[in-house]
């Protein structure tokens, strides 16, 4: 019993290092002296840590703006993604009907297609459209990104509410849209949250659609993959900004960490 | 005057078709329509189509055939995903049967080890490479353990494999939580009468892992190899930052025909490619499994 106990974390403790060890030393060099990082013999922990290479890429052409579009393209990837799933959602938590199964088919089916490649031949139609290099156009290719996640966790809030809760609601005289607005939204509210940065997340780390969907107006990711392939951007700008797209990440998996089996814990049968 | 009835409460029951969910789930799969399924058509589309006259030709695949780069990019794919999906596969698994055997402090191992599902391919090629370089952590560590005297170049053309370890060791490192997750939601269906009922006919963990969970996780596994197979041929960023074109990979080549050739027709040839290797595999999976189970039954 307690050998298998001593085998149990010891290997939970080497796979949490594994984990861990990369993201404090991403850390430590994103607070290293440039020096230190091209220095031979080369120092793991610096003599002194310093703000000067975060400085660097935050002043860096091009960087604060680009973070600017990241955050409005979450955004507008939040508002898009919700008015567009939230309803079916609800939908699919709420009512039986026919075609429900179809509808979680299409849905998962996006969760498991390679949609990112699709941003090309959308490039060639978002130019005819007028959304190219704009960022609704990337928000709506990150929106539907984001369908099969929001509509499983909006869909997971309402099943754990019950519905009784409604019928009470309606039975005392209010409207059905009444009861929902204010007796089921209240409870609603956390997990749609928690989808909600999730869908931030999503759309923040999102490379492939946002460098070619976009050209004068980059957003973080395609800036920075831009500036490392075309304009070779030195390696201490190339780790601050690995640093600083992680950031988010990791107040993000503390805020949602009810839901994260939620999110991927569908499966096709 | 029976079958009228019974044609009464038909009629009856049509009239009462809520279609309060149609509406509810029309948006849905409207966008989905116009933003999934209309490109996916298009990519096709634009694959067969000319340029210029839009007439339709099969040039675009012959200049992508003809690529120096296209054949490396076809057997790069295929190997970083042939190493990375059942690394991240048997490690995801470990991960989740470790969770789901509540050992104290389960749920901060947990969280810790969900934290890579925030991160992007962007940020975790980054991540490595402050690890790989030339001046990196892993030289940094072989020469205070005394390994090394000078450092190693690891990213480098003369040694490809090492370049596709490194892109394997990232992938494996950021996208494991996804399947980790996957794996633990299954084995949370999995009720615990059956892990009773082998214990009580004395089958021990081993026996009851490989003959009891791992059956029923099936399904889940099936899931999350489907996934991030499927993912593993999109792999972009993490490629891009750690060896640049050096190994080229399909999503990669469908960049460089767009943005530096500015010929989206190949680059959407490249695109129907992926597409067409996610559904081969994707049947190829369940064709697979489903035949395991017949196998089983007989």
């Amino acid at each position: 019993m307690t050998l298998r106990r001593l085998g149990v974390y010891s290997a939970a403790v080497v796979i949490a290092a594994w984990v861990l060890l990369p993201l404090v030393l991403i850390t430590l060099a994103a607070f290293s002296p440039r020096d230190t990082l091209y220095e031979w013999p080369r120092r793991i922990i610096p003599d002194h840590f310093t703000l000067e290479t975060m400085l660097f890429f935050v002043r860096s052409a091009g960087v604060l703006p680009s973070v600017l579009n990241s955050v409005i393209v979450a955004v507008l990837t939040i508002i898009v993604a919700f008015l567009i799933s939230a309803p079916a959602g609800y939908a699919l938590a709420r009512y039986r009907f026919r075609g429900r199964d179809a509808v979680n088919l299409a849905i998962l089916a996006t969760k498991m297609f390679p949609a990112t490649v699709l941003s090309i031949p959308l490039a060639v139609a978002f130019i005819r459209w007028g959304l190219y290099d704009r960022l609704i156009g990337v928000a709506i290719v990150h929106a539907t990104l984001s369908i099969p996640f929001v509509t499983v966790i909006v869909s997971s809030v309402f099943v754990g509410i019950s519905f009784e809760l409604e019928e009470a609601a309606m039975t005392l005289g209010s409207s059905r849209l009444q009861a929902f607005l204010r007796v089921t939204m209240p409870m609603a509210l956390p997990g749609l949250a928690a989808a909600a940065i999730f869908t931030f997340v999503l759309s923040w780390n999102e490379v492939f659609a946002a460098t070619i969907l976009t050209l004068n107006n980059r957003t973080l990711p395609a800036l920075i993959v831009n500036s490392v392939l075309a304009a070779g951007a030195p390696m201490h700008y190339r780790f601050a900004g690995g640093f600083f797209m992680v950031l988010p990440a990791l107040i993000i998996i503390l805020l949602i960490r009810r839901y994260l089996l939620t999110l991927w814990g569908v499966t096709v049968r | 005057m029976a079958v009228a009835e019974v044609e009464l409460a038909q009629v009856a029951r049509r009239a009462r078709v809520d279609w309060a969910p149609y509406l509810l789930v029309l948006p849905t799969l409207a966008f989905l329509a116009v933003f999934f399924v209309y490109p996916m058509a298009q990519a096709i589309g634009l694959a067969i189509s000319d340029q210029q006259t839009g007439a339709w030709t099969l040039a675009n695949f012959r200049r992508m055939a003809g690529d120096l780069y296209f054949a490396p990019a076809v057997r790069y794919s295929i190997l970083i995903a042939a190493f990375a999906v059942p690394l991240q596969v048997a490690l995801g698994l470990v991960i989740a049967l470790l969770v789901n055997s509540r050992f104290p402090g389960h749920s901060a191992f947990l969280y810790l080890t969900a934290i890579p599902i925030g991160i992007s391919d962007l940020a975790a090629g980054l991540i490595w490479l402050s690890i790989f370089t030339e001046r990196g952590y892993l030289n940094a560590f072989l020469q205070a353990a005394g390994a090394v005297t000078e450092p190693i170049i690891f990213l480098t053309f003369e040694h490809r494999s090492w370049l596709v370890a490194a892109i394997v060791i990232t992938e494996v490192w950021r996208a494991t939580a996804i399947v980790m997750l996957i794996l633990l939601s299954g084995l949370q269906l999995i009720p615990k009468d059956y892990h009773e009922t082998a214990s009580v006919f004395g089958a021990g963990r081993w026996r009851t892992l490989w003959h009891v969970t791992l059956p029923l996780l099936r399904p889940s596994l099936q899931t999350a190899l489907i996934i991030r197979t499927i993912l593993a041929f999109q792999v972009f960023a993490t490629v891009i930052t750690l060896t640049g074109r050096q190994i080229p990979v399909l999503a990669g080549e469908a960049y460089f025909w767009y943005t530096l050739y500015r010929s989206p027709n190949v680059a959407s040839s490249y695109a129907a490619i992926i597409l067409v290797l996610s559904a081969a595999i994707t049947l190829g999976y369940l064709r697979l499994l489903r035949q395991r189970e017949l196998e089983m039954a007989a």
